[in-house]
């Protein structure tokens, strides 16, 4: 198989579709032209966050002039269920409503300002019962959607006995609106032999093909799901694509018409789930050298109402609850928590972002209360190779002190510490705040079973190539990395490759485009069929060529090579060769990453293909008089493998980060007690404007060798990236010291103009 | 019903539609142009931004607004441009630039930024980085970081470095910023006759400025009520010096505001305060009418003209009064004003050389965002003494709020720490401030001390140091 790329073909290469997206002729679902008869859509979603429902008065609605029908749970012809992991999500709430904005009923009118006019005639009476929003009060209730789960390594008991010194307290993180620009959206019609086909804005197509099938009751063959692209995702269309999928198909399959349900902005905040918020307790013992000796940490995890994600969202907490530190003696233990808020999900990072802020949080106290600076913690304990992470994996190809050394020699720490000082001591109203963040992430999802992917690989007989894969484009660049795998291996101008939409009929059973490994599934499953036609056509070219079977040939700039030496013969000949000798041309990949293993009922194994590590500085300026912030700059070192595309990665970094410092600073999400969410439109939920990005960034491309378990060596980074914004919390926090050295603040992020200005004058 | 004539792109639009209907939803679902995304429909995303030309000073003017808040009898007589109305058989300098630069990821926000950056080329500001940059201030990105876009907008202000500013569409025709259809446009939009259009339909008419309240607050009711477009109206724009006081037309917009010679003289920092204001798209929209009569608590530009101890002219069918802005706010959302009664004109003394003005604003979010709490405030100082304040904030109460006692208390007084101390003390019982989305009570009192502070700490630096107040 390919290692590297050797061409180099297209290394530079720019996003396929970005001459699309900049002339507006990219197609995402609401653009989809109509077809004749077309119906919309609307949800009635629950106005209470828990209760019975004692009556639901559709009249009005149903006499709304315009409105076609009106369907309920009682329409459902399969199972009124749609949850992946744990079965505990009705389509359409039926004799309780769990969270506000649960739909209840579906409005389909003749027009989308039809359905959401008479949504609002619907009238539901709801009995209503406690609602939970508090995740430690859910867990001291026993509301929990799953088994706590439990990590351990060495024994903590005995090593906080040893330790020089110990601290405790709590952390808290909040949830994270994934404000994808383009709201959830399916459009479903009916189709020959009592099936549907869904075009829906889903990062896991196959999930909801399933839980399509499932509601309608009928086999998987029967329900098509076809994805082009999504306006982002970030998590949040991974399993939440699903309910509005069902519903258009729900509709379209009942009503025999076409369906079309793009949310609007408010429908889209106040229905679906967000990054999990957590709150935690932890327990850092040190010794007197500074180094961690014992971790002993609780999660509880806000999963809402249902279980969504979650479950496997606290596994990936537990497996970063030592971010980037070798921790000898771990006891950590996660509970998912539920709630009535909508289920939360799937957000960049999957969880180990939370779990990272607790500890960053734990060493940031200690280095409080010692009077010593945090980057000297954090350096100190820095895993190295062969160290072993509290789920039994041992660190291979282990970057993270290569990241750190790097960071800070290539950017001069001790001069950016010095000029931080020297500002602080010379400014009153403004105060600057340092902070370093190294990340380390694990690549696969943790679900061994689900790493796995196939690819369909055709070459036309006029030497074109048409390719489909699992992997979902939104935005991450994967399809350019699709491209760029098949041109590289065929040796073709990648103009000649084209990427189809992702489709059930042609790819089946994916996992969703998640956890960071679409390119290395999806590009090793098309790299193995693409080699395949190759090694066919090889043959090809030896009879072609008159050579015998050991002469080595290869395509390179679209002409065939024997030997090394360039012959006459084209990729185009070879093709037509190929296709008129009747060989086969199209070849189907599979790909299941070797080696990962895990074991539940011990906690043990080595669930990740590889890790992936950087460091960050970040540098914060607090305004003291009026509690607002800016970023200097973050320069970071990241481990990218051998990137084989600089341009997508850079702007995976750039947007991950930003994203995570978004998380960190001012995306405040809110709910009152009686569930209802505050920040429900971008009104009132903010997310970072240009105005609020660092300065500067400067990302310095680590090249790092590793086993061949990415694609290409080019490390997985959509992911990554996100956690740096960490550093952001933490350099604002040290400014805010810096003006106030007994500042107040509890460890919970974000940390808005409000936090800081309440700090700074506490 | 209402007639309604504009270009749209290189097309000549003359329908019978509501006025109320958003040019967004025209241009999608009824022209099928669905190059323009749908982010919001809230104005804060950007993802449908249009640009709006017309004749300005015998010149082809161009402003980037939301089209999810912009009612199509607002685009009566002007042109629109959407995407599809900048796409030639290759990719214009600005696409172009987005594509080098990486500057696109998923797409869906991208149009916006390609459609602002075009209307930057076209605007008749200096073609800096910084006004590059303002001119998508408006645009919300996801997956970028901005990083990229940053780059693209650096690249762009570098090829506008030459260009002829006589004759500025020409050359933007000739380098391919813009088709050569733009050529014509100046004579078609002189053709088209730009008459107001005649509210029509049953009910209360209502006043229509940008609409960027209006399409927020009550979206699903515009089509359908009758609209009195006063945006752009010549009667009510315009903004004139005349013996000592400044008048302002009620629909000017905030970047009329922003933009007049008269203001910037008055105001030096007048920029960097309305930088704290909305969008680009946002100012080019939003009128100061609007913003007095929608009588939001956290309203800028109505705390900044509180300050100014402004009046405003209303008219009732004919029958013209005048009230002081600070009068005009009843209760929450309360007017002392007819539903049926239009605000024409906002005047102020101008200040003299011994005042100072100063506005302040903090939000979660430092630009395109709603206030947590924010105040102006003018004092006039002779030889220490104050002679004249007023002070304005809001956030704090149910209404914008003028703060007349702790005005009151300023004068006659001299300026010290100790001062600003004791007049915090009647400040914090002046207002009331409510526990929301934007801040506990706790903070926004805290806040409001911090940006009373700010003002003192901006017009004295030498006099007045943060140690001494805190
Ligand atoms: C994304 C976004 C960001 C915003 N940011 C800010 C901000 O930072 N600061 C801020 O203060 N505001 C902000 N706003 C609010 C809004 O833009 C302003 O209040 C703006 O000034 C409103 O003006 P308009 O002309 O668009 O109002 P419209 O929506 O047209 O009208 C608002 C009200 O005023 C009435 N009205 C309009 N003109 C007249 C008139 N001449 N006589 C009588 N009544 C009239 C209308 O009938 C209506 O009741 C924002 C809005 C949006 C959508
Ligand atoms: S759709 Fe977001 S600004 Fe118009
Ligand atoms: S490219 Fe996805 S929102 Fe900007």
């Amino acid at each position: 198989m390919t290692k590297d790329i050797k061409q180099g073909i297209a290394k530079s290469m720019k996003n396929i579709d970005s001459a699309n997206h900049v002339t507006g002729k990219s197609i995402y679902v609401d653009d989809i032209p109509v077809r004749v008869g077309t119906l919309y859509a609307c949800a009635y979603g629950s106005p209470m966050a828990h209760g019975k429902i004692k009556n639901v008065d559709t009249k009005a609605a149903a006499e709304h002039a315009g409105v076609y029908s009106i369907i309920t749970h009682k329409d459902i012809p399969g199972e009124n269920q749609i949850g992946g992991i744990i079965q505990d999500e009705p389509l359409l709430a039926e004799g309780e409503v769990h969270f506000q904005g649960q739909p209840i009923v579906l409005v389909i009118a003749e027009t989308e300002a039809i359905a959401h006019a008479a949504v609002k005639k619907i009238k539901v009476e709801i009995d209503p019962l406690p609602v939970i929003v508090d995740p430690r009060e859910a867990f001291a209730k026993g509301e929990l959607l799953s088994t706590p789960r439990t990590f351990s390594l060495g024994d903590t008991k005995k090593a906080f006995a040893k330790c020089a010194h110990v601290f405790e307290g709590q952390a808290e993180s909040g949830g994270q609106e994934h404000l994808y620009i383009e709201t959830q959206g399916a459009y479903a019609y009916p189709t020959e032999h009592g099936s549907v086909r869904i075009s829906s804005s889903t990062q896991g197509p196959t999930q909801v093909q399933r839980a399509t099938a499932k509601v309608l009751g009928l086999p998987m063959n029967k329900v098509e799901v076809d994805v082009t692209r999504l306006g982002g995702g970030f998590g949040g269309k991974e399993d939440q694509a699903t309910p509005w999928g069902a519903m258009a198909a729900l509709a379209a399959f009942v009503l025999q018409r076409p369906i079309k349900y793009v949310l609007h902005r408010m429908e889209d905040m106040k229905m679906t789930g967000k990054r999990n918020p957590y709150t935690s307790d932890y327990k850092i013992g040190l010794d007197k050298d500074l180094k961690i000796v014992a971790l002993e940490s609780t999660y509880y995890q806000n999963g809402g109402a249902a279980a969504d994600l979650s479950p496997a969202i606290l596994e990936r907490t537990l497996f970063h609850l030592n971010n980037s530190y070798f921790i000898p003696n771990v006891q950590a233990t996660a509970n998912s928590c539920r709630t009535n808020l909508p289920p939360n999900t799937a957000f960049r990072g999957f969880g180990g972002p939370q779990g990272m802020f607790v500890i960053e949080a734990a060493i940031a106290h200690a280095a409080k209360e010692l009077g010593v600076d945090a980057i000297d913690i954090q350096r100190k304990n820095l895993l190295a190779e062969g160290d072993e992470f509290p789920y039994g994996q041992i660190a291979e190809g282990c970057e993270a002190i290569n990241c750190w050394d790097e960071a800070v020699e290539r950017y001069d720490l001790e001069k950016i510490k010095k000029e931080v000082v020297a500002f602080n001591e010379k400014n009153t109203q403004f105060k600057k705040g340092l902070s370093l963040m190294p990340i380390c992430f694990g690549i696969s999802f943790t679900n061994t079973q689900m790493n796995n992917a196939r690819a369909l690989v055709h070459v036309y007989s006029d030497g074109s190539v048409g390719v489909s894969t699992g992997a979902i484009e939104m935005g991450q660049g994967v399809n350019t990395k699709m491209v760029q795998v098949a041109a590289e291996i065929f040796g073709l101008d990648p103009k000649r490759v084209k990427l189809e939409s992702t489709n059930t009929t042609r790819v089946a059973n994916t996992s969703p485009s998640a956890a960071s490994a679409t390119a290395d599934l999806n590009g090793k499953a098309l790299a193995i069929a693409c080699n395949d036609i190759l090694a066919r056509l090889k043959k090809v070219a030896q009879d072609n060529l008159g050579h015998d079977e050991k002469t080595a040939i290869e395509i390179k700039h679209e002409t065939v090579f024997a030997n090394n030496k360039k012959t006459k013969l084209t990729w185009h000949e070879l093709v037509q060769a190929a296709f008129m000798a009747r060989v086969n041309l199209s070849a189907k990949g599979h790909y299941a990453t070797p080696r990962i293993n895990f074991d539940k009922t011990k906690e043990k194994g080595h669930p990740f293909a590889y890790h992936v590590y950087g460091t960050a500085i970040t540098v914060a300026t607090v305004d003291c008089v009026r509690g607002t912030y800016e970023f200097d700059c973050v320069k970071l070192v990241h481990d990218f493998g051998a990137s084989m595309n600089r341009i997508i990665d850079l702007g995976q970094t750039e947007g991950g980060l930003v994203q995570g410092i978004g998380w960190m600073t001012m995306e405040e999400l809110m709910y009152n007690k009686e569930g209802r969410l505050l920040s429900n439109a971008l009104s009132t939920y903010k997310v970072p404007d240009i105005y609020a990005v660092p300065r500067e960034i400067d990302v310095h491309f680590l090249n790092t060798d590793n086993p061949n378990l990415a694609i290409f060596r080019s490390k997985a980074v959509g992911e990554p990236p996100l956690m740096y914004g960490i550093g952001a919390y933490f350099a604002i926090r040290n400014a805010v010291e810096s003006f106030n050295p007994k500042a107040k603040m509890a460890y919970s992020a974000p940390i808005t103009p409000e936090k800081v200005l309440m700090g700074l004058y506490s | 019903m209402a007639k309604i004539q504009f270009l749209l792109n290189n097309r000549s639009i003359n329908a019978e539609l509501p006025s109320g209907t958003t040019v967004l939803d025209f241009v999608r679902y009824n022209q099928h142009l669905v190059g323009t995304k749908i982010g919001c429909r809230e104005g804060d995303c950007g993802a449908c931004t249009v640009l709006v030309g017309e004749i300005r000073d015998d010149r082809l003017f161009y402003q980037s607004m939301t089209s999810c808040l912009m009612p199509l009898g607002n685009a009566h007589g002007k042109h629109i441009v959407t995407v599809e109305g900048l796409n030639m058989e290759n990719l214009t300098p600005v696409q172009q630039a987005i594509v080098d630069e990486g500057g696109t990821q998923c797409g869906f926000c991208t149009v916006g930024f390609v459609v602002s950056l075009s209307g930057f080329t076209l605007s008749q500001k200096e073609h800096n980085y910084e006004n590059a940059i303002a001119a998508i201030d408006g645009n919300i990105c996801r997956c970028t970081g901005y990083k990229s876009l940053e780059r693209a907008a650096a690249i762009i202000t570098k090829q506008l470095a030459e260009k002829d500013t006589e004759n500025s569409v020409e050359w933007l025709v000739e380098k391919g910023f813009i088709p050569d259809y733009f050529l014509t446009i100046k004579e078609r939009l002189e053709a088209l006759q730009s008459s107001v259009i005649e509210p029509s339909g049953e009910g209360q008419r209502v006043f229509m400025g940008g609409g960027t309240d209006l399409f927020v607050q009550r979206p699903e009711e515009m089509a359908d009520s009758p609209l009195y477009h006063v945006f752009g109206q010549p009667s009510l724009t315009g903004i004139e010096e005349h013996k000592g006081y400044c008048y302002i037309g009620a629909a000017s917009t905030a970047e009329d505001i922003q933009a007049s010679p008269v203001m910037q003289a008055i105001f030096p920092n007048l920029r960097a305060h309305m930088k704290l204001v909305s969008s680009t798209p946002i100012r080019n929209m939003g009128t100061l009418a609007g913003n007095i009569v929608n009588a939001s608590p956290i309203g800028d530009l109505t705390a900044f003209f509180l300050a100014l101890d402004s009046s405003i002219v209303l008219n009732h069918f004919g029958q013209q009064r005048e009230i002081k802005l600070r009068d005009f706010y009843l209760g929450y959302k309360k007017l002392d004003k007819a539903t049926a009664e239009n605000v024409e004109t906002i005047y102020f003394k101008i200040p003299d050389k011994n005042s100072y003005f100063n506005f302040e604003k903090v939000c979660k979010r430092t630009h395109l965002d709603i206030a947590s709490v924010n105040s102006a405030c003018l004092v006039k100082v002779e030889k220490g003494v104050v002679k004249e304040a007023h002070l304005s904030a809001g956030g704090v109460a149910p209404i914008p709020k003028y703060l007349a006692k702790s005005s009151a208390a300023l004068v006659g007084k001299k300026i010290s720490p100790e001062l600003l101390k004791e007049v915090e003390l009647i400040l914090q019982e002046e207002v009331a401030p409510i526990s929301d989305a934007r801040g506990t009570s706790d903070y926004k009192r805290l806040l409001l001390r911090q940006l009373f502070y700010a003002h003192f700490l901006t017009f004295f630096p030498k006099e007045i140091q943060l140690a001494e107040l805190v």
